[in-house]
């Protein structure tokens, strides 16, 4: 079984590789017993949005008030 | 065409472009250049904007392109994959987040976040964002940047940096769990904005 350090490397690789298959199940089989690596996992999800919503709002600036 | 742009819309640019690359370049005069550069190359070519928000997206186009020449140039001169004080206490507080066993020790467990994305629509909370980005090192918030806001593949960002695989792998996932940390713990953990 993976130990939970392992499972936060494997969450944030997700971001940037396709993981294996075997990667997969032996995370999930992980994270549905760890609710302390599924918080983990869903906030390198919000990580991603909150980068990609910081981009927009410094290259779009304030739209509304167009 | 600058006719149509006050100079304050055009200030306020200037700031938001501005604190975009200081971020990830960590130089005051090379960040001013760089804005300075993409400013003058957008309104120098004598396109028309239908509008402000037309004007800063290209300007902001032209910045990402040379911030990543810049990152270019200087990784000739730094080794990325050297690991800086900084970075170092950064692992050592990571690691102290585990029991031997390498599970979460209880009091390190990654708490719920509730309703994250509510945060988004915070002024405070972008406040707090941006300095957990400035507190991270600056190695590493180079290769998180080019990752996440200048959205390379992690293939292009290792080539670019020279530095191997598993070694951006390594510093993105410093990178996420700093900023994690930082997030919860001066926002998410002390219930966001006292509203
Ligand atoms: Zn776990």
């Amino acid at each position: 079984m993976l130990t939970c350090k392992e499972v936060t490397h494997l969450l944030s690789e997700g971001q940037d590789r396709k993981l294996t298959v075997a990667e997969r199940v032996r995370l999930e089989m992980h994270l549905l017993i760890c609710s302390g690596c599924s918080n983990f996992g869903r906030q390198m999800n919000f990580l991603r949005s909150a980068c990609r919503r910081y981009v927009d709002r410094r290259s779009r600036g304030h739209d509304r008030a167009d | 065409m600058t006719a149509n742009f006050d100079s304050a819309f055009l200030t306020e640019m200037r700031r938001d472009l501005l604190r975009f690359a200081r971020l990830q370049l960590r130089d005051n005069a090379l960040a001013e250049d760089t804005v300075q550069e993409a400013i003058a190359g957008a309104l120098a070519g004598g396109r028309e904007f239908a509008g402000r928000s037309a004007l800063k997206t290209w300007v902001f186009a032209i910045l990402r392109n040379k911030i990543v020449d810049a990152i270019r140039e200087r990784s000739r001169s730094i080794n990325v994959s050297a690991l800086s004080v900084d970075e170092e206490a950064m692992d050592e507080t990571f690691d102290g987040l585990f029991k031997p066993n390498a599970h979460w020790q209880p009091e390190s467990r990654p708490a719920d976040w509730g309703d994250p994305e509510a945060a988004l629509n915070q002024e405070q909370f972008w406040a707090v964002f941006e300095t957990c980005l400035e507190h991270l090192p600056a190695n590493t918030a180079r290769v998180f940047m080019m990752r996440e806001f200048l959205e390379f593949d992690t293939d292009e960002v290792c080539a670019e940096l020279k530095i191997s695989t598993s070694n951006c792998h390594v510093i993105l996932h410093r990178a996420r769990t700093g900023l994690r940390r930082c997030l919860e713990k001066n926002w998410f953990a002390s219930g966001g904005a006292s509203c």
